[in-house]
């Protein structure tokens, strides 16, 4: 897709495409493909909006669109633009991309399904470097304030940013810390553990809407699954070179 | 002109709001620790579960009206203009705006008018941000009756619109019984041989300044365009065929308001002679309300002064 494309984001796609195929075919997400406005459906917020890749190509496969659209990413006529946007994608909730604002939008909808008396739920996935945005922290203390427990953020934590490592650039740790100082629940698991992964998600899709809002760091290798990709941060925003692309794919499927 | 009365437009979207949260329970009001003063308080107060105060933090109550709204929901969220449309701009354009949610943002305490607290408090550029949004409508109503109509006018069309309404009162220009509609601007005088475009509290400096002008036999029209975008484009074209000179007066910098619209505008569909009344591209100041309106050369003077040069 993003050979294809010529740009986009492969690293932090691959770091978080565990997370997305469980939450969408592990049982967790209640959505209807073929009704993608179905009032009572639970959301999905992909705050890190540029890991847009690995959202569509979940997205095709629960039935949203045909996969052949895969192919447009990011062409002029596409439905597939090169950071989420709901008008045009089915399955998207929300445009993101900007960093720090889907944490915000994704708890104006866990208050506006509990306001409509649905037991639907709100998952959010952001970036590790994206949580130094400020906005992401008032949507923190709100939720918390506001005991939004049937809202999940999750945190695609790859450790990588665009200057570098992120304990290098500028470090937001003590995560942990920081999300139960804005009274939310923490859990730690291995981003890539699929086991862990569904454990983890089942529970927090059990959790009192009425409590406090849980934060599942997903302990993350940016570029997962390409050897030459992982943990680098040259693979950022870059699409591969075409032997890349074959040899990427060739890894993949091992 | 001197026995109107005067009512705070504020006051009238806190009950404009109340109101319309009684007949539809779709209804969800936020603020940002002002709904004291954005008169919010009204509306929290009759039905506290729909009602979210988001703390300081505009940012964050932006986002969460677009995301409360995804729910089918219409949200109106509001606080000062000066940090709704400024701290909040790329929220506004990359979520509620790009996104199409219906969202309501209705600033209060916008232009210099503010007064006494400064330019920090003063938006004079709140326009300029919010008309170059594409899939947002922008509203300055002049007075309370047009304020409580356009209000309910907007929460019966879906999508983003960007209300300001003042700090202080202002004269009730509109009368109740009178047809006001979104997107139509009002013809408040008639006069053939120029007319004065407006909005907001300069409606009312422009309708005395017609009258000064009156004295000197000038019959100019003053219109109120209550809605700035979109723009009223028949009425705009109407008048530029009964007069060629046009006056624009607004509470707001020179730049990216209704000024910058209406010169747009004819230049492109039938270019006339203009003249503009509105703050220079300058900061604001603290000062009493009639005071800065006269140092900032909004006064009905001012006007009178531009109208004048259009007939040189």
């Amino acid at each position: 897709m993003i050979y294809l494309a010529g740009s986009g984001h492969p690293g932090g796609s691959l770091s978080i495409i565990d997370v997305l195929t469980v939450l969408y075919f592990g049982g967790i997400l209640r959505y209807r493909s073929e009704e993608p406005l179905w009032p009572q459906r639970d959301r999905f917020v992909l705050s890190k909006g540029h890991a847009a890749p690995a959202l569509y190509a979940v997205l095709a496969q629960a039935g949203y669109f045909p996969k052949d659209y895969l192919w447009t990413l990011r062409k002029l006529g596409s439905i597939l633009h090169g950071h989420p946007f709901n008008i045009d994608t089915p399955g998207v909730e929300a445009p993101t991309g900007s960093l720090g604002q889907g944490l915000s939008i994704a708890h104006g909808m866990a208050l506006g399904l509990k306001l409509r008396k649905y037991d639907s739920r709100v998952f959010a996935v952001l970036g590790d470097g994206e949580i130094e945005e400020g906005n992401i922290w008032e949507a923190a203390m709100s939720a918390g304030f506001y005991k939004s427990g049937n809202l999940t953020a999750i945190l695609d934590y790859n450790h990588l940013q665009i200057d570098g490592y992120i304990h290098a650039v500028k470090s937001p740790e003590p995560i942990p810390e920081k999300f139960k100082a804005f009274l939310w629940d923490v859990i730690e698991i291995d981003g890539h553990d699929h086991g862990m992964i569904l454990d983890t998600l089942q529970s927090a899709a059990k959790r009192d809407p009425m409590g406090p809002p849980l934060a599942v760091i997903a302990h993350t290798v940016k570029g997962k699954g390409v050897c030459f990709m992982e943990d680098s941060v040259d693979w950022h925003g870059i699409a591969p070179t075409k032997e890349q692309y074959e040899k990427a794919m060739g890894l993949l499927d091992e | 002109m001197n026995n109107l009365v005067s009512s705070s437009p504020r006051d009238a979207y806190g009950k404009t709001l109340l109101e319309l949260g009684k007949k539809n329970t779709d209804i969800v009001a936020l603020d940002a620790d002002l709904s004291k003063s954005t008169k919010t308080a009204i509306f929290a107060e009759a039905f506290p579960d729909r009602f979210f105060d988001m703390g300081v933090a505009e940012a964050d109550m932006v986002n969460t009206a677009a995301g409360i709204a995804s729910c089918g929901f219409t949200v109106f969220a509001s606080t000062f203009a000066m940090f709704l449309t400024g701290r909040a701009w790329e929220q506004i354009r990359n979520t509620v705006a790009y996104g199409n949610f219906d969202v309501k943002l209705v600033a209060t305490h916008a232009g210099i008018t503010v007064g006494p607290d400064g330019s920090s408090h003063q938006a004079i550029e709140d326009i300029a941000l919010m008309t170059v949004i594409p899939n947002m409508k922008v509203l300055a109503p002049c007075d309370s009756i047009s304020t409580k109509r356009l209000i309910t006018q907007a929460s019966e069309s879906r999508g983003p619109f960007y209300f300001r309404l003042p700090r202080g009162k202002t004269f009730e220009i509109h009368k109740d019984s009178e047809k006001i509609d979104l997107g139509k601007a009002c013809l408040i005088r008639e006069g053939s041989d120029m007319t004065i475009f407006s909005h907001g509290l300069m409606v009312y400096n422009s309708l005395l300044a017609a009258e000064k002008l009156s004295r000197q036999g000038i019959e100019a029209a003053v219109v109120d365009v209550h809605t700035i975008k979109p723009i009223d484009q028949q009425l705009v074209l109407e008048r530029a065929e009964i007069s060629d000179k046009i006056l624009v007066a607004e509470e707001h910098s020179v730049n990216g308001g209704l000024c910058s619209a209406l010169a747009l505008f004819l230049a492109r569909n039938r270019p006339v002679k203009m003249r503009f009344v509105a703050i220079e591209d300058q900061f604001g100041r603290s000062g009493s309300e009639s005071d800065l309106l006269t140092h900032y050369g909004l006064d009905e003077t001012s006007i009178f002064n531009k109208s004048m040069e259009l007939f040189k």
